[in-house]
């Protein structure tokens, strides 16, 4: 693999770009593999990549249905942060989010990580209680956030309105290095390190079967053939259900739509991402200077990649009572993702019924800024078949009713 | 130079003179102008800079489609950023200035990022910026932003209003060109209601510009009659300024009027949504000229040969003096040809084509015009204006053959259908090979809720470019329309015109189709951009073969002008460099809105006071006028606390609980929930909803309950009291209201649906006032009417009665353990009875009292509190209230559930009393640290904080808390690390810090 | 946004409606003994189809539950019949 540096691109400005490599190569499927990664997501692609530098197991293949990255992994808003609640939670994205540091450097692609500091607003009494709780939560957890006055929140955001009528900020959750990361980069970063290590991404190539034998697996039937490998990975997020079914398990898993939109490019006026659960909206403004908003998922499932008009239609008109100035701006473009939800809406990283097919699914609405930190602990469990920071995800729990509840707004007050 | 040419203009009133400036420098034009329009005739050819390489750029097109004549409008918080100059209305007063550029446009710092453009190819940020770590975010990062982003934010709130409309229409009609007169024509004739939008301010699309004959009659004449015969029909609904934004499932679609954007003065809303619900769709949406790839493309002066025309026949104005054209299709010879007449200098038309057009081309040549066929442009000198035309042989490498100096190009690369709403709800496309474009396949149509197709495409949209074949596409697409909508009738006669016959089109989509690199590197693609035909070429090397994978590695197509320009030209050079035939390589998802609208629009009238509506109590009026700080719960709003003049809010919760203490204290409690519960099995019912036996519970008697989710978890809780033989009435939070009552009504309809019970959620139609303190009794005897005395009305008994001469039930209920009684009265006389325990209750000091200070005495009191101890986690046997769980009922919601192994567990954290040893309050939420580390290096973790407060009652912090063997531990000191770097060491104690026997609320 | 057709009240558009789950669900019978596994499956698992799916919906505004057809993908609604009504 060709170094990329400033120096690599002043050579290559001489002479029409002719000398850059394929940032991945394109082979045909062997008959055996190691291991065979079913999704080339964010989430599969960075279990290959550390199956390879942490464990030296490189005669990896990963399986892509569409292109690499064609998922959730680019329809997302970008957004990082790691000031979860729950232990098991906090540590993977904690995980997650120290790996996005180094992640340019290590993988010698810039994914543009921009810790440019992440708010989660608290828009009611509950939240600021919920907030306050996981500050304290974090600091033992070794997650770096803060408490902070609605004053500082101004500080940080300029555009915000403090005293809507509705819902006053009164405060927030404060992750300094939170951010956003350029999400089709981390795709890329990591097939292009994946590709250097000798494994073969294989695209539009889809899984069509599971071969087990002794309750154990063999190999996997696609539309380039047979393919036989010692451990099955299946990182397919919205498709997780139907692979389980072909291994002959069944998952607690539903599928909605998520929407987010975008608006036209303006210059910087925004430096951090606003999180406010209250009204489910979400904001930070891109390199490019576009506002990236999120909004709520459907409450039903759906595959089109579209939802329903009305859900951007609540999440603006929130979004216009915390930030004024947004209702001059216009929506350039929106998008619905299918998400995969668990029974706990946490994520399921985890063994199997069926021998050395292991899963990891159900990230729902949060599986971007994992990346790193899912693919680390998720590429320990298929080495070695123990991973601290898998192991309260696994799908047991839903049995032992062991759950990992983020959604501590749920309550209510008297 | 750009100028108004002679007195065309067929939009514009010569009559009448606007002002308007750019970039401060004053400039005028006519009713009837595009600030586009305006700017070319006031010479105004550089009018902005592209994204990346901060290049010159002119004006390029005339309508939607423009990418580069974006401007910053208005000032203060009227202004607004990227507002596109060809679809801008001139008005008088008008103020625009150029975006992305500094200090000005002419001399602009950014566009030494042109001069490296060779070290910036597609996707060069992939690869360099890695070092230093930290300069990423602090150095380079906060660069590109700068340099990025185009417009200016506006900062300040928005003073405009804007406003919904819902609409059902039988057909909607989207586009009002001639082949949507021509569809809502035959669609109307049926008697169907018909509702047809156009983008613009007049009728008939470009079809005027390029002019033609409809039923023996000049277009315009037909497209006036047809208007006027539409508008006189009752079931026809016609708007202009009104674009067709995007469909959805089910026939769903959005129009995006804009009411006030061209005259700003006047009155009312800016902007209006349509939200239409159509049964049928015809998209009469157009079709939009390709460029075509050549160096220098992007020079100011480089213009689509439609939208020259267009400049000249619409508004009479003209890019240049000496001008080339070049095309690849018959079509590019109709601009020549306008030009010509209009007795301008075209000094070459280059056809790309051996065997050069049909027609059109021989009417040109019999104008006296040069036409050199096989040839095309190789590169186009100049800077912020075309200086210079070098020929070349289309087949070639570039070489030139021939320089011409010049002062605009007109390019013609052919037209592609606006295929936007067709797909934005699924509608496929496919390839025609013959005019090298996707049109909609109409076999693979958008499907509605009942699996048939809604949408229909008409016109140019549908791929036929000739006005013939266009208005019969258009008829046949209304009747079409029509009869798939219920529609009967004859449809009326199909409009003819004559079609000059055109030879074929040649795809060309490099020009010349051997450039170098050097000629590759300044075709551009994606103008605003910056995409050029080498950064596809790139791409494609480094392996991004998908065409999404290119658009995102490139940004092609993903300006604002989302491709209208760049997608099939970018798409067609992947699939060359893929060596790949272009359906193959796919297109990229069309996703609404067509053109960009605005977020003030979709919010619409909804802001500011009414943004959301606010449920009141009936004595919500009375809490606002008696200082009442409002907390926001749910939809409600409920007084946190009354201060007083010069109180601050804490120091009145301190002030409302001694009172309520010592005295008594009113507390408005109509927003808890109040659910009626009825019939032969709602004693069974509310066994399997409560944890606790609630069939045995006497008329007469109240009991605390608690719910719990099939799942296990604690969701609500509440007094129930049963009012009659097969009645009982549900109290719950007031949050949990409606959740709850859509609880019981899903197990009754779903589960138990033969089981005879019916609810009725009654929350609204009593308000609730709780008298509380050792003073009640007495205040509510001195209104008198009923007999209170704790021998005939104990604790946990209710009553019915009046008081003060108003009817109400009263429960002897407490959650504050003070003597306590709530009382239930019609919402419309909640108010009369609090004013009368208001003045009653002077004598006996009443105050009434707010939220928090309900908390605090819940609290000192050691009871629960939904949300506070619970978070969806929490069972009730981690709370301490196994006593209010049945050990006799054989099933309830959540039993199952309890009984997993991790429920059962006994290291489960248990609710406990939390005294710190200073008397100070611990901080809410914190948690307990235990011993060591966990596998993942967090710090362990023995409990958490659940509720604290200042207690005035006990002048001392108290708090509650769930605790690893907490019940088991008391009198041990734990640890609380506080967020601010302080550890707090609290003991544990009983939960119960106030009157542990009762004896308070007992009397 | 979608519309459907509540069997007692007619066609209403999406917003007025809230998905319940997937149909024919039964809760088991907790006399006899339930696994956790069968538990767990009645809770969580569903089959969250690729195309045509069967479900209960409730219609907010008359709190009437019902029985929906309909497909994920085309997003078509095939049929919404009273619950215990076999849909044709």
């Amino acid at each position: 693999m060709k170094r990329y540096s400033a120096f690599a691109i002043a050579r290559e400005g001489f002479r029409a770009h002719k000398g850059w490599d394929r940032a991945w190569t394109a082979p045909e499927p062997r008959k055996n593999y190691d291991v065979i990664i079913v999704g080339a997501g964010g989430h599969g692609l960075a279990t290959a990549y550390y199956l390879g530098r942490n464990f030296g197991i490189t005669n990896v293949a990963i399986l892509e249905k569409g292109w690499l990255g064609g998922g959730n992994t680019g329809r997302n808003t970008t957004i990082i942060r790691s000031n979860y609640l729950q232990d098991p939670s906090a540590a993977i994205y904690e995980k997650a989010r120290s790996l996005y540091e180094t992640l340019s450097q290590d993988l010698n692609y810039n994914v543009m990580f921009s810790p440019r500091g992440l708010i989660m607003l608290a828009q009611t009494h509950h939240e600021v209680r919920g907030y306050q709780r996981t500050a304290h939560a974090n600091k033992l957890q070794g997650v770096d956030t803060e408490w902070i006055s609605p004053t500082r929140v101004k500080e940080l955001c300029p555009i915000i309105e403090l005293k809507g009528p509705r819902y006053p900020v009164l405060g927030g959750l404060y992750q300094e290095r939170g951010g956003t990361a350029r999400h089709d980069a981390v795709a890329w970063g990591y097939a292009r390190a994946c590709s250097a290590m000798g494994m073969d991404i294989i695209q539009n190539c889809e899984v069509t079967g599971i071969r087990t034998e002794a309750g154990r697996v063999r190999g996997v039937s696609t539309t380039k053939g047979e393919i036989d490998c010692q451990k099955l990975g299946i990182v397919v997020a919205g498709h997780s259900g139907v692979l389980a079914q072909m291994a002959g398990f069944r998952l607690p898993i539903e599928s909605v739509a998520l929407q987010a939109l975008v608006s036209e490019p303006i210059k910087p006026c925004m430096d951090v991402v606003v999180m406010a659960n209250t009204v489910h909206g979400y904001m930070s403004q891109s390199d490019k200077g576009e506002m990236v908003i999120g909004g709520g998922a459907d409450g039903f499932n759906n595959y089109t990649q579209r939802g329903s008009f009305h859900h951007i239609e609540e999440t603006v008109r929130s979004l216009i009572e915390t930030f004024p100035m947004v209702s001059r701006l216009k929506m350039l473009r929106q998008w619905g993702g299918i998400v995969d939800m668990t029974g706990d809406r946490s994520p399921i990283l985890s063994k199997t019924p069926v021998d050395n097919i292991f899963i990891n699914c159900g990230w729902g609405t949060g599986g971007f800024k994992a990346i790193p930190g899912s693919g680390w602990g998720f590429a320990e469990l298929m080495a070695t078949g123990e991973s601290a920071l898998c192991e309260a995800f696994s799908l047991d729990r839903f049995r032992a009713g062991r759950f990992i509840d983020e959604s501590v707004a749920a309550g209510v007050a008297h | 130079m750009s100028y108004r040419h002679n007195d065309s203009g067929r939009l514009i009133d010569r009559s009448q003179t606007l002002t308007f400036t750019f970039d401060g420098k004053t400039f005028t034009g006519h009713p009837g102008d595009t600030l586009a329009s305006a700017l070319l005739a006031g010479d105004r050819m550089l009018v902005g800079r592209s994204f990346k390489y901060h290049r010159p750029r002119g004006i390029v097109a005339s309508g939607v489609e423009e990418p580069n004549a974006l401007v910053n409008m208005g000032h203060g918080n009227r202004m607004e950023p990227n507002q596109r100059a060809t679809t801008t209305e001139l008005f008088d007063g008008l103020t625009a200035v150029s975006q992305n550029r500094w200090p000005t446009l002419d001399s602009d710092i950014g566009a030494m990022n042109a001069a490296i453009a060779r070290f910036l190819p597609a996707g060069f940020y992939y690869k360099t910026f890695l070092w230093p770590r930290a300069f990423w975010k602090n150095v380079y990062e906060p660069f590109i932003r700068q340099s990025a982003g185009l417009g200016r934010a506006p900062t300040e709130a928005d003073p405009d209003s804007y406003e919904h409309f819902h609409v059902h229409t039988d057909v909607l009609v989207v586009g009002g060109g001639v082949a949507g007169l021509a569809a809502a024509k035959a669609a109307a004739a049926t008697g169907l209601k018909v509702l047809v939008l156009e983008q613009t301010h007049y009728w008939g699309g470009r079809t005027p510009v390029d002019g033609g004959k409809i039923d023996g009659m000049p277009a315009q004449e037909w497209i006036d009659a047809t208007v006027a015969e539409l508008e006189a029909m009752r079931n026809v609904t016609l708007r202009t300024r009104t674009m067709g934004a995007g469909v959805y499932d089910h026939g769903y679609a959005l129009g995006y009027e804009r009411l006030t954007d061209h005259a700003p003065d006047a009155e009312g809303p800016r902007h209006r949504l349509w939200r239409i619900r159509a049964r049928q769709i015809v998209t009469a949406t157009g079709a939009i000229e390709r460029p075509l790839a050549f160096a220098g493309n992007d020079v100011p002066g480089v213009m689509l040969a439609s939208a020259m025309r267009d400049y000249l026949v619409n508004w009479g104005v003209v890019p240049g003096q000496r001008i080339v054209v070049a095309t690849n299709n018959d079509d590019g010879y109709r601009t020549a040809i306008v030009l010509k007449k209009a007795g301008l200098d075209v000094l070459r038309i280059l056809d790309a084509r051996e065997a050069g057009g049909g027609a059109l081309m021989q009417e040109a040549r019999d104008l006296g015009l040069r036409i050199d066929c096989g040839r095309g442009i190789g590169k186009v000198s100049g800077g912020k204006r075309v200086k210079k035309v070098q020929i070349c042989v289309t087949t070639g490498t570039g070489g030139a053959m021939e320089a011409l100096d010049c002062d605009a190009v007109a390019m013609a690369g052919g037209w592609s259908p606006v295929v936007h709403l067709w797909s934005h709800c699924g509608g496929k496309l496919v390839w025609d090979d013959a005019q090298a474009h996707f049109r909609p396949d109409p076999a693979k149509a958008p499907t509605g809720a009942d699996g048939l197709p809604f949408v229909t495409t008409a016109g140019s949209a549908s791929g036929p470019m000739a006005l013939g074949s266009v208005l019969q596409d258009g008829a046949a697409a209304g009747t079409r329309a029509a009869k798939a909508a219920g529609g009967k009738g004859r449809a009326p006669k199909v409009p003819v015109a004559e079609d000059v016959e055109e030879a074929a089109m040649l795809p060309v989509w490099q020009m010349p189709a051997r450039a170098e690199y050097r000629l590759k590197s300044k075709s551009w693609l994606d103008f605003q951009n910056d995409v050029k035909v080498s950064d596809v070429e790139l791409a494609a090397r480094e392996g991004f073969e998908s065409v999404e994978h290119t658009k995102r590695y490139t940004t092609l197509g993903m300006a604002t002008d989302q491709g209208k320009l760049s997608n099939i030209n970018g798409l067609a050079v992947l699939a060359g460099a893929l060596q790949k035939p272009i359906p193959q390589v796919g297109t990229t998802t069309f996703r609404p809105p067509y053109t960009p609208i605005s977020i003030g629009a979709i919010g619409g009238s909804a802001r500011g006071d009414i943004f959301q509506p606010v449920r009141m109590t009936p004595m919500h009026a009375w809490h606002d006028v008696h200082g009442a700080d409002w907390e926001p719960v749910g939809q409600w709003r409920r007084p946190y606390a009354y201060p007083q003049q010069g109180e601050k809010v804490e120091e009145a919760v301190q002030r409302e609980v001694t009172n309520t203490r010592d005295n008594v204290g009113l507390l408005d409690a109509s927003t808890l929930g109040k659910i009626l519960v009825r019939g032969p099995d709602a004693g069974r019912f509310l066994d399997m909803l409560y944890t606790n036996m609630m069939s045995t519970l006497k008329v007469g008697r109240c009991r605390y309950g608690l719910m719990c989710s099939e799942n296990g978890f604690l969701i609500d809780d509440g007094v129930v009291a049963r009012v009659g033989e097969d009645a009982w009435l549900c109290h719950t939070t007031t949050g949990g209201a409606d959740r709850i009552h859509a609880h019981m009504e899903e197990w009754l309809q779903t589960e138990w649906w033969d089981w005879k019970v019916h609810v009725a959620n009654l929350t609204e139609q009593y308000a609730q006032i709780a008298v509380v303190g050792p003073k009640a009794r007495q205040l509510l005897e001195s209104l008198g009417g009923m007999d209170l005395s704790a021998e005939t009305l104990p604790f946990m008994a209710w009553a019915d009665g009046e008081l003060g001469g108003i009817g109400v039930r009263v429960y002897r209920i407490s959650f504050s353990g003070e003597l306590s009684f709530e009382i239930a009265v019609r919402a419309g006389q909640g108010l009369a009875l609090w004013e009368k325990l208001v003045e009653a209750g002077k004598a006996f000091g009443v105050m009434p009292y707010g939220t928090e200070a309900l908390h605090i005495m819940r609290a000192e009191k050691g009871f629960i509190m939904i949300g506070d101890e619970t978070d969806g986690t929490v069972i009730p046997q981690d709370l301490g209230l196994d006593w209010a769980i049945s050990k006799k009922k054989t099933d309830y919601l959540g039993k199952r559930a309890q009984e997993r192994s991790h429920m059962t567990d006994p290291t489960r954290w248990k609710l406990v009393g939390l005294e710190t040893e200073d008397g100070s309050v611990l901080p809410d939420g914190a948690y307990a640290v235990g011993r060591g580390k966990n596998a993942n290096g967090q710090l362990v973790t023995q409990g958490r904080v659940t509720s604290s407060y200042h207690s005035p009652t006990l002048g001392r912090g108290i708090a509650m808390g769930l605790v690893l063997h907490g019940p088991d531990r008391m009198g041990e000191v734990l640890e609380f690390p506080g967020t601010d770097d302080k550890v707090y060491r609290a003991k544990i104690v009983n939960p119960v810090f106030f009157d542990p026997e009762g004896a308070k609320q007992n009397v | 946004m979608q519309r459907f057709t509540c069997p007692f009240c007619g066609l209403r558009d999406e917003r007025e409606f809230s998905f319940a789950g997937e149909s024919g669900k039964t809760r088991p019978d907790t006399a006899a003994e339930v696994s956790d596994a069968d538990w767990s499956a009645y809770l969580f698992t569903g089959t969250n189809p690729r195309g045509r799916t069967d479900e209960i919906w409730v219609h907010t505004p008359c709190q009437e539950y019902f029985r929906m057809i309909r497909d994920t993908v085309t997003m078509e609604v095939l049929e919404t019949v009273p619950l215990r009504r076999d849909p044709s």
